[in-house]
């Protein structure tokens, strides 16, 4: 891990004190991304995940004698592709080498990787902590095979190796040491989870292990030199990505503190013991004599290819963001909830289309968010569709229906489904607004109160007591600044 | 009917064609020779008399519909580096026990859909690691070549017929078979053939696929023919040859017609010869044998150029750092978990431990070692770097000397045949049978070698010719003109046909 260039000074909200003063902890991550991909990246083989163990292996997998790896295009369209996301260097030659190690579920006894020359070099990405905009640097992106599984739980003498994720693509994006707070590094995984699945590089399902992350800390009095780093392996939720940040902090600031040194090690995370134990020294590592596959040639790119796929790359969160603010008069807030997932932003630009685009977002996030979450279901899953919320607001906008009745619009459109309009019409929910029905509506009230237009006269507050009447009589339907214009008119007041 | 086997595949393929004899009883023919022939000199490792007999009944069909293929109905050996669909292949290793692959080398596919038969698995070097067929778990192959004792009577010694492609040559020389597959990664086509008097040609690399050849060095290895004339080469390396979108080396090239080059002869081709493999201990009859190929080709209106690899003694070093380094990788896969031989100890590193000490040979073992030494952090740069700059340098010498000449001419070997046992204690001697090999390999280039006269004891010897990348061309019609001058060169007596 080495030090960034230019080293701002340390936030004081972001320090841990200790016993002797303050600690800045240092964070910088390896987040391993599955490609998403419908073979993997040597081979033909399916990678559908959940399949039966041992049934997506080729025999390039299952490092068969005289077998041979062929690059998967596609997985390397996705990784520039990532690379284009991240606004980082795509390097136009780039080398896979073979990490040599023995492991049942390594049946090459070598992983293919890229070691000195990744696909992808130096970019960076945007985040933002409570409303704090930071930038964090990604050191490179490379591609690399994941290994199998290895089974432990199947047979009282005996381990199994299942071989179906055996070569599967992965993203290994190294970010720069430059996060200084659990709350960084878990606003850098969400953010880059975003610009994966935006992309449709990688799904980022966590619980899938389809992206995972190695988590390398270290602790030191803010200002000082770097500290010994520990690497907390294969994290797998953003949730106990947090845990770990700080657990292993504490961890470290305890030891030097009690006058220990930290050890450069490789560190487990047990979530159920809130705890990070030793799995590796830096004397056990294992020595991986990395050299390039001599079964690939180099990864040659041509920067019209590369162009090409930047052409078709999708807009990205902070551009749609950005978008969302000038075009539709979004505030940073709730354009951030919107751009989140590109779907929502999606369904979200769908309602807003050639629509009062506040109202749309209000709308899309109140009353869809707050319902989808309240029922835990996904935007995908949502009944109700983009058109049945915009024809809602477009019925919002001309004054057909008040704010009240669009509610229960919205609910029956939500349970029973139907076009918006039809429902409105059909079961008479259309907000009055006709002048003469109204008045005539008014003038009933006026005619049988005759105490009440009195007193209003004296207390021109009086005339909401007159709208409640004229709303009850009209079953809601009524428009209710016409109400009051036409009861202003005839009371006179 | 005349001994069908000492035919050569061109003579057999038209005596087919002109149906003087029937693919079954050509096949029948070597099959009964290898029944006699085989135990004294341990060619085959595992004889497929059904499958070829199969093959052979099926070619005759087309023979006689008139749909024959361009190799329909020869008998061929198939070195047992080459994976065969459904029968057992073992690079002549104890690690891969029994193992039976469901596919088959993209090699030998391309064969068998030409028409070819196989009669069986060939010897060689455990995973093609020798040069002397010593080193197999099948034991040592013995060249049918026996030298000629100072009473003037055949020795008793038994000759190693090189390797690590042993096998095939011994059993081309011995006619076990018209033709045979095998693979070079440092010399292991062309040594053997020139210890054999047989032709063995190794292409361009990324001219022949490797999908479905057990890898030794994967940068270096290439597949080749050998057989006993150039001809056969030319017909063999045609079908061998070819795209594979499974190995991406493979070099996506349109293969000539190598057969209507031959006769074209070398009229005003420059020949060049490289200093540098005028090396210290060359025998005399290997330099009067370079002379005499010079001046073959003089006389067939070649021009003759002194040229210099500057770089040539660097290639054999270089080639042990990374052959080894590439090997150490390779043969990781060997690990007793998924096929082969395991050896269970009470944890896991020890079944590794104890499943690769059993299943490897000690030369395997020593490249594994040498080659994980030469790949560990801290020797990295100092070895496996900085041979792979010597092998750029190798390259460049050969890029500038294409300047000024078409083809270049040396010895094969540096010596005869040599008897069992002579070297195998002494790896340093006999990686020197490589020496004028390797430089080959490792700037990527085919080369061939022609048999080209006998050694006092009467055993053959063999001249290279090394090309420009994918001019094999230029070495078969260069190839004839030595045949056609050298003659071929036959094994006087069938001492081992039993019975």
């Amino acid at each position: 891990m080495s030090s960034s260039k230019s080293e701002a000074a340390a936030k004081p909200s972001n320090l841990i004190s200790g016993d002797t003063g303050d600690w800045e902890v240092v964070i910088g991550l390896e987040v391993h991304a599955q490609v998403a991909s419908n073979a993997k990246l040597f081979s033909g083989a399916s990678t559908e995940y959940g399949a039966e163990p041992n049934s997506h292996v080729s025999l390039v997998d299952a490092a068969m004698p005289g077998m041979l790896p062929v690059i998967n295009r596609e997985c390397v369209a996705q990784a520039i592709r990532t690379g284009l996301g991240l606004n980082a260097q795509v390097n136009l030659k780039s080398i896979f080498d073979r990490k040599n190690y023995f492991y049942p579920d390594l049946p090459q006894g070598y992983q293919i990787s890229q070691y000195k020359q990744p696909v992808v070099g130096e970019g960076k990405i945007e985040i933002d902590v409570d409303g704090e905009a930071l930038t964090v640097g990604v050191e490179r992106l490379h591609l690399e095979q994941d290994a199998g599984k290895s089974l432990h739980d199947q047979h009282p003498d005996y381990s199994y190796v299942d071989l179906n994720r055996s070569g599967v693509a992965l993203m290994e994006i190294v970010s720069k040491p430059d996060m200084r707070s659990a709350k960084q590094a878990q606003a850098y995984v969400t953010k880059l989870r975003t610009i994966l699945r935006y992309l449709g590089t990688c799904d980022g399902d966590m619980e899938k292990g389809n992206l995972r992350a190695d988590v390398n800390v270290s602790v030191r009095k803010p200002g000082t030199e770097l500290g010994t780093r520990c690497e907390i392996k294969n994290v797998n939720s953003i949730r106990f990505i947090g845990q770990a940040i700080e657990v292993e902090a504490r961890r470290q600031i305890e030891i030097i503190e009690d006058g220990g040194k930290i050890d450069q090690e490789t560190r487990l995370f047990d979530p159920a013991r809130g705890e990070t134990r030793s799995m590796r020294s830096k004397e056990e590592a294992h020595d991986y004599r990395y050299f390039p596959d001599p079964d690939l040639l180099p990864l040659e790119l041509k920067q019209d290819y590369v162009d090409g796929l930047q052409q078709h790359l999708p807009e990205l969160p902070d551009e749609k963001r950005s978008r969302f603010m000038k075009d539709f008069g979004l505030s940073a807030y709730d354009a951030n909830v919107l751009v989140a997932e590109r779907p929502s932003a999606d369904y979200f630009e769908q309602v807003a289309q050639g629509r009062d685009g506040k109202l749309a977002a209000n709308w899309v996030i109140n009353e869809l968010f707050g319902r989808l979450n309240k029922e835990g279901k996904d935007i995908a899953a949502s009944p109700m569709s983009a058109d049945q919320l915009g024809s809602i607001v477009d019925l919002i906008s001309s004054n057909a229906i008040s704010g009240k009745i669009a509610k229960d619009l919205f609910e029956i459109v939500w349970s029973e489904g139907g076009d918006p309009a039809t429902i409105v019409e059909a079961r008479g929910m259309k907000q009055v607004t006709d002048t003469g029905a109204l008045e005539k509506a008014v003038d009933d009230i006026i005619a049988a109160n005759p105490d009440k237009v009195e007193q209003a006269k004296a207390k021109p507050s009086m005339l909401g007591w007159f709208v409640g009447q004229v709303m009850k009589g009209t079953g809601g339907k009524a428009n209710p600044a016409a109400v009051n214009e036409i009861l202003k008119q005839k009371l006179g007041i | 009917m005349t001994d069908l086997t000492k035919l050569t595949l061109s003579q057999a393929r038209d005596g087919l064609v002109a149906k003087k004899f029937s693919a079954r009883e050509l096949t029948d023919s070597f099959l009964t020779a290898i029944d006699k022939g085989n135990a004294a000199l341990n060619a085959y490792v595992l004889p497929t008399p059904e499958h070829a007999r199969a093959q052979a009944d099926e070619s005759d069909k087309r023979l006689k519909s008139g749909n024959a293929r361009p190799l329909e109905g020869l008998p061929l050996g198939n070195k047992d580096l080459f994976c065969t669909n459904g029968i057992r292949t073992t690079a002549c290793s104890k690690i891969l026990g029994n193992f039976v692959p469901a596919y088959e080398s993209t090699v030998g596919q391309n064969l068998w859909n030409a028409g070819g038969v196989m009669l069986g698995k060939l010897n060689n070097d455990e995973f093609a690691m020798g040069s002397s067929n010593e080193t197999s778990a099948f034991g040592n192959v013995v060249s049918p070549w026996r030298r000629i004792g100072k009473n003037g009577k055949p020795s008793t010694d038994k000759l190693v017929p090189g390797g690590s492609s042993g096998g095939s040559s011994a059993a081309v020389a011995a006619d076990l078979c018209l033709a045979a597959t095998a693979t070079d990664t440092g010399g292991s086509i062309r040594q053997p053939a020139a210890l054999t008097g047989t032709v063995g040609i190794k292409p361009t690399y990324g001219r022949c696929s490797r999908w479905g050849i057990v890898a030794f060095a994967s940068s270096l290895d290439q597949a080749g023919p050998i057989t006993k004339t150039v001809r056969d080469a030319a017909m063999m390396l045609k079908v061998m040859a070819g795209h594979d979108a499974k190995d991406s080396t493979s070099v996506d090239m349109p293969v000539p017609d190598y057969e209507a080059v031959l006769g074209k002869g070398v009229k005003g081709l420059r020949v060049g010869v490289p200093n540098e493999y005028r090396v210290d201990g060359m025998s005399a009859e290997v330099q009067k044998l370079w002379d005499d190929g010079i001046a073959w080709l003089k006389a067939a209106g070649a021009t003759i150029h002194d040229i210099s690899l500057p770089h040539t003694k660097y290639a054999l070093p270089a080639y042990y750092i990374v052959a080894p380094a590439e090997a150490s990788s390779n043969l990781a896969r060997y690990d007793g978990m998924r096929y082969g031989l395991r050896v269970n100890g009470s944890n896991l590193t020890e079944t590794y431990e104890q499943t690769r000490a059993e299943g490897f040979g000690k030369e395997v073992r020593r490249r594994i070692l040498i080659g994980t030494y030469v790949l560990s952090a801290g020797y990295y740069d100092a070895y496996y770097l900085k041979a792979q700059k010597v092998r750029t340098l190798i390259k460049r010498d050969f890029d500038d000397a294409w300047n000024t000449v078409d083809v270049m001419l040396t010895p094969t070997t540096p010596s005869p045949a040599f008897a069992a046992g002579e070297k195998s204690g002494d790896p340093l001697a006999m990686y020197l049978e490589d020496i004028f090999t390797v430089t080959v390999n490792m700037a990527g280039l085919p080369g061939i070698s022609v048999p080209a006269g006998l050694s006092s004891q009467g055993t053959p010897l063999g001249l290279q010719l090394i090309g420009k990348p994918f001019d094999e061309e230029t070495l078969f019609r260069t190839a004839q003109v030595i045949e056609d001058a050298a003659g071929r060169f036959a094994v006087p007596d069938r001492w081992w046909i039993k019975g």
